[in-house]
């Protein structure tokens, strides 16, 4: 399914995360899944999370830079292969991948993807998806 | 709309006559005054009688700031104390501040330069003057202040600072004028955006910005902002304050009050006098003065004269914006860089907020110059490949100009402080 991602600009020095994440306790916010990109100087904090407004309200107020992006979510079969075969599928698509990260639980694995196209990924990967 | 017609639409014989006449007053009363300006004549055996006009400017002693230091506080006063109504100083961010008095004709010359600054950027006394100068010790506050009462306007003598009231009273009193440092009108523009308040929707329709050098890109980027036609004023205490000189409708170089401040370019390193049209320091004589009329003052300023007329029917001589003071110049790695040329092309990229600070520093024998930057946030990007690819593109665009590598670091928002008055962008490590 697509979902809404919330992108947040940190800078790469000691103590900005625990800043970001400490915003988010205080307006009760749940972390679903999270990915941290970064450069020396900063990084890009992506997540998945229980309620985006809300989030994105409480990090503009301490004046953080914030982005709300469509994203795949997709669910598989916790065995091996099952990645390989959506990411031929996304290729043999012609779909470029931007960035992707996860994780696997009971057997299922959980995959946010950052594609070129959100709306054909759903197509491609529909019959890929167990959840 | 012209404040005063017969002083700023003068033929050039009518003007360069009146200067010639208040040139030689001024002298006779400084050399009877002032022991510093006598010793100084004095010493290159020029006595007031000499001297015939302006022509024979490049003959007379300069004044510098260290000889306002040298005769701190009052020193250079040319009237008894009991005639000086008011002092004002500079902020002094090394060493003592420079003082400078003012007699009730000094006050109403300021009055008046400031309200020919006015009317030129179009405020009448229709008009609600929001004065977000700091009121103090610095001239900016009470030097708009006296001018906008002058004209007739209202004026809302709120300073500077408080940026959330500022905004408030843009709301409330319906201000139509703005007068503040060109830097606090760019973090007013931002709480204006913050608070999503349209800036077109507000009667602020005019803006009058000084007391720091500033670019044109800087200018058109708050015109934006703040939905508002953006006027430049130039001056410095030592010479009145604000009002020496004021942009017009032709937003082409800003007409100088001459028949009181005679203005001349000089070379800073030979001190001869440079032709029409050549940049240098500017050098000004302030003949009207009461308190303290300084001959031939030097400051430091960088700009370059126009004595063409121009379109909006002054004929008063144009100085360009003034782009650096010559103590704003780094040297870099062998190469001079003014901060304002940095600021022209970061006004120009609109990835960035119009906030900026330069860090130089030195790696082992190596200058390093650092900006930092804040994003705008619709720009921002949830992938590491675009970030990278704006980063460059700014890095590139500042490299081309300066002709230097520079190190781009995007920081936070509201990591960079937020001016409120005369900003501070540029840490020099390798001093400490």
């Amino acid at each position: 399914m697509i979902i809404s991602q919330l992108s947040v600009f940190v800078q790469n020095e000691s103590g900005r995360l625990v800043n970001v994440t400490g915003i988010l306790e205080k307006a009760g916010i749940n972390i679903t899944a999270l990915s941290l990109a970064e450069t020396g100087e900063y990084g890009v904090l992506r997540m998945i999370v229980s309620d985006i407004e809300a989030a994105a309200a409480a990090l503009r107020d301490a004046n953080y830079i914030v982005k709300l992006t469509e994203v795949n979510c997709i669910v598989t079969p916790d065995v091996p292969g099952a990645l390989n075969s959506c990411l031929e599928k996304l290729a043999e698509a012609g779909i470029n991948l931007a960035y992707m990260y996860g994780y696997s639980s009971d057997q299922q694995a959980r995959l946010v993807l950052k594609t070129s196209a959100a709306e054909r990924t759903e197509e491609v990967l529909a019959d890929c998806t167990t959840g | 709309m012209i404040w005063n017609e017969t002083k700023e639409c003068m033929s050039r014989d009518e003007m360069t006559h009146l200067q010639n006449e208040r040139l030689k007053t001024m002298l006779a009363r400084v050399y009877q005054n002032v022991p510093f300006y006598r010793r100084k004549m004095q010493e290159i055996g020029i006595e007031p009688g000499d001297v015939k006009g302006i022509s024979d400017l490049p003959h007379l002693p300069f004044t510098t700031k260290q000889d306002l230091r040298d005769n701190y506080p009052f020193g250079l006063f040319a009237v008894p104390k009991s005639q000086v109504v008011r002092v004002h100083a500079s902020t002094g961010t090394t060493g003592k501040p420079t003082v400078v008095g003012y007699t009730p004709k000094d006050i109403q010359i300021f009055a008046e330069v400031v309200a020919r600054a006015l009317y030129s950027a179009g405020a009448t006394n229709e008009d609600i003057i929001q004065v977000a100068y700091g009121y103090g010790l610095f001239t900016g506050g009470l030097g708009l202040h006296y001018g906008a009462e002058r004209i007739g306007a209202a004026v809302v003598p709120i300073s500077g600072g408080n940026t959330e009231k500022q905004v408030q009273l843009l709301e409330d009193f319906g201000s139509t004028v703005l007068a503040c440092t060109p830097s606090y009108a760019a973090y007013i523009a931002e709480t204006l955006e913050k608070n999503k308040i349209d800036p077109a929707s507000l009667p602020l329709r005019t803006g009058i910005f000084g007391a720091e050098p500033w670019t044109e890109e800087m200018r058109l980027r708050i015109e934006k902002g703040l939905a508002i036609s953006a006027f430049d004023i130039y001056g410095l205490s030592e010479i009145i304050g604000p009002g020496v000189s004021a942009s017009c409708s032709a937003q082409d170089g800003l007409h100088i009050a001459e028949d009181h401040f005679i203005p001349e370019i000089i070379d800073s390193d030979t001190l001869q006098p440079l032709p029409a049209g050549s940049t240098g320091e500017l050098v000004f004589t302030a003949v009207t003065k009461e308190a303290m009329p300084l001959l031939r003052y030097r400051t430091r300023d960088l700009s370059k004269l126009n004595p063409e007329i121009c379109s909006c029917g002054r004929t008063s001589i144009r100085m360009a914006r003034v782009f650096g003071r010559s103590d704003d110049m780094l040297i870099i790695r062998g190469v001079n860089v003014f901060p304002s040329q940095i600021e022209a092309v970061l006004m120009d990229i609109p990835e960035a907020k119009p906030h900026y600070m330069l860090i130089i520093d030195r790696q082992g024998t190596l200058d390093t110059l650092e900006i930092q930057l804040e994003l705008e946030e619709r720009f921002f990007s949830d992938e590491l490949a675009e970030m990278e690819q704006i980063q460059r593109k700014i890095q590139h665009k500042i490299e081309n100009v300066l002709g230097l590598s520079v190190i781009l670091k995007l920081v936070e928002h509201n990591t960079l402080k937020r001016s409120e008055g005369k900003a501070e962008r540029v840490i020099d490590r390798r001093r400490s």
